[in-house]
């Protein structure tokens, strides 16, 4: 049995061609239904969001499978498989695990780490379910990626810091103030940067928010959506000491802070920490405000530094993460190799010996009177005993139960009789070997 | 029997000091919170070193520069292990272990025997001043580390070109805290060491203040921390400036420590230096 991976994605095919082979969410049944109908293919997901469109499998022929998968994936579309063989991609055994475990843990996201990949593959793992496309493999294959990119979410650094402008600008906020609790946030201007910003201060922590514009009406409205208190425009300067978050984004020509106007604020403060965002282009504060001791000045280019810093960092930790997989890969792979029925046969008979082997020793030692011929007897015995009991178990492993595959039935023996998964190749093939 | 504890610890403040390390440098937390363990066992088998000396010498172990080395490393730790409970700064760890360290590695080298007491020492001002003394030279020790990375992560906040160390320094605002607070305890403990010493001074001297070159460096320095206190909470001085100056007092607490020893001679010498 082999996982299978087929697509296409941001990294391998431009949005003109993503666009043309995304599947509909609201549409999944018949595409995983066709797919799942491919001669080779035994289990079918289909993960489709606009950075990627991916289909996952199991087949018995993985050559065979591909080549339909890659068929199915044009043909869905009316495309031809020429126009896309360039940008599509194909993974099977390791290399298919690693790229699904790789893609949950949003290590090949077009930005590292960010959280919606995984929420997308258990989206479209839920249809596959829904529609009875999976079974056994990618059931637990998938539910292990999702677990794996839990690790690599909690042991690793990934998410960790901001790369979006709102939350990068909160992220130094707590750099400066520690926690944004008993913060106040002052909101100059409107515009959808800065609203988001200050919704982000919000949710984070921070406790009022005063909003002010040009417009008293467009200020008044801002704040109570907000749950804040807006102030005309002219009175702001005069609330400023009470704020220790400012976030501006007027249409102002000039500067509509001035050092000394500053200067003259920290110094009411006692000199508490002020952090400005100036987000409008013309900007609206004196850049020479950050030369002020405990006051921090940011405007979209500092941020948009501070983002780069920060994606370098998850640069860093997505190595941590690929080390962290590659362990992943190895144990579940010995688990899907251990899913063949041969080895399992093998294992299976072997454990019974073991246990044969352990209670005669146990027997004979305690009767020591008996002879030789009475020993081989209870030998033949045990022996008879252990091929009547596997007779049943072998033969449905071997041909199957009415409709149901023999390996429908691997897993269940391998958990009744306590079998250990293979993690090594060769083990597997010493099995195999002496199977016959 | 004390030199094998004291050896036991230093190897223990080693290995926390190697862990905190880690932690900051892969920034793996794990290591952190291992080195954190193994600082506290370090720091009972130190508690350990100084018991067994004590009943070894008979007399409480703070006289020559081995064991007053030894017992600075002591509170250092000591103060270390309280601030972390609280505030969780790998850096900081790394920076106190190293120190912590460096000072058990000179005290290891220099003689450790048991020596006579000198006879002006023998009095129970030797534990209750310089236990005093110690406890204000590691607090202040701490908020050394404090505003050394309070002037980092302000530089880069400032200058906007960020390191790694970006995403390793806490906060400025628990930097600043800790350094008020570190001010707060160290400059009571540091005034009652003063003090102490020279009430002591008048008991065995007969004379309160003998503008020994030890006392005068050491009332510099309780003026530049009195500065620092009035500035904090009278006119508002906080952040940059409060981290400047308690970087110079502990500097200059430095020298009242150790570099008035080597440099100038006085009352306060260690005989395992004689001349110092």
């Amino acid at each position: 049995m082999n996982i299978l991976v087929v697509g296409l994605s941001h990294k391998t095919a431009p949005v003109a061609i993503r666009e043309r082979v995304a599947f509909a969410p609201t549409a999944m049944e018949k595409p995983l239904h066709e797919m799942r109908a491919l001669p080779a293919i035994n289990e079918a997901v289909i993960v489709s969001t606009c950075n990627r469109v991916e289909l996952y499998a199991t087949s018995n022929d993985p050559d065979a499978g591909i080549h339909q998968l890659k068929q199915f994936f044009a043909g869905y579309h009316g495309l031809s498989l020429e126009e896309l063989e360039s940008h599509i991609y194909d993974y099977q055994g390791i290399d298919a695990i690693r790229h699904v475990f790789r893609v949950a843990s949003s290590l090949d996201s077009m930005v590292i780490g960010e959280p919606q990949i995984l929420g997308q593959i258990k989206t479209s793992y839920g249809y596959a379910v829904d529609f009875k496309t999976v079974g056994l493999i990618l059931n637990r294959f998938l539910h292990k990626a999702f677990s794996v990119a839990k690790r690599v979410r909690t042991e690793t650094n990934i998410a960790g810091n901001a790369v979006s402008v709102s939350f990068a600008a909160v992220e130094l906020a707590r750099k400066i103030f520690g926690t944004l609790e008993g913060k106040t946030v002052l909101l100059i201007g409107a515009g959808e940067m800065c609203e988001l910003a200050a919704r982000h201060f919000l949710n984070n922590g921070a406790s009022s928010i005063l909003v002010t514009n040009r417009t008293l009406a467009r200020a008044e409205k801002l704040a109570e959506e907000f749950g804040g208190r807006a102030l005309p425009f002219e009175e702001f300067t005069e609330h400023l000491h009470q704020v220790d978050i400012v976030l501006t984004s007027t249409g102002a020509p000039n500067f509509i802070l001035s050092e000394s106007k500053v200067q003259e604020v920290i110094r009411k403060r006692k000199n508490k920490p002020m952090f400005f965002i100036d987000i409008a282009v013309p900007r609206d504060i004196d850049p020479k405000v950050n030369k002020i001791d405990n006051v921090y000045l940011y405007d979209v280019d500092d941020l948009q530094g501070v983002i780069q810093a920060n994606l370098k960092e998850r640069q860093k930790e997505a190595r941590k993460a690929e080390q962290l997989i590659e362990q992943e890969i190895l144990q579940f792979h010995g688990w899907i190799s251990s899913l063949e029925v041969k080895p399992t046969i093998v294992q299976l008979r072997r454990r019974l010996q073991e246990i044969q082997q352990g209670e005669l020793e146990k027997t004979f030692s305690n009767l020591k009177e008996l002879g030789a011929k009475e020993k081989k007897a209870i030998e033949a015995l045990t022996n008879a005993i252990i091929n009547k009991v596997l007779h049943r178990p072998t033969t449905v492993l071997k041909n199957g139960y009415g409709e149901e595959p023999g390996d429908n039935f691997v897993d269940a023996v391998r958990v009744l009789f306590d079998l250990p998964a293979l993690t090594e190749d060769n083990e597997l093939r010493s099995l195999e070997g002496s199977g016959d | 029997m004390n030199v094998l504890f004291f050896k036991i610890t230093l190897l223990l403040y080693f290995a926390s000091t190697i862990l905190y390390l880690i932690n900051v440098i892969s920034r793996r937390d794990g290591a952190g919170r291992f080195g954190f363990r193994i600082l506290a066992g370090g720091f009972a088998i130190h508690c350990i070193t100084l018991v067994t000396r004590y009943v070894e010498s008979g007399y409480a172990p703070l006289a020559n520069l081995h064991e007053s080395l030894s017992f600075f490393a002591w509170t250092l730790i000591g103060i270390f292990l309280l601030v972390e409970l609280r505030y969780r700064m790998a850096v900081l760890g790394a920076f106190i272990c190293s120190l912590a360290l460096v000072v058990m590695i000179i005290s290891g080298i220099v003689p450790k025997q048991v020596e006579e007491l000198n006879p002006v020492l023998d009095s129970w001002w030797l534990p209750v001043h310089v236990t005093l003394a110690f406890l204000g030279n590691a607090i202040f020790a701490v908020s050394f580390g404090a505003a050394v990375m309070y002037l980092i992560q302000e530089r880069m906040l400032k200058s906007k070109k960020f390191t790694s160390w970006y995403h390793r320094l806490p906060s400025l605002d628990a930097l600043d805290d800790l350094n008020y607070k570190c001010l707060t305890f160290g400059f009571p403990a540091m005034t009652m060491g003063i003090i102490s010493g020279a009430v002591w001074a008048e008991s065995a001297w007969g004379t309160y203040w003998s503008w020994d070159p030890k006392q005068t460096w050491a009332l510099i320095t309780w003026f530049l921390y009195a500065a620092l206190l009035h500035g904090r909470l009278n006119v508002g001085w906080r952040g940059r400036k409060a981290a400047i100056l308690a970087i110079i007092g502990f500097l200059c607490l430095l020298f009242t420590y150790l570099g008035v020893n080597f440099l100038l001679s006085g009352q306060h010498s260690f005989d395992a230096l004689r001349g110092m």
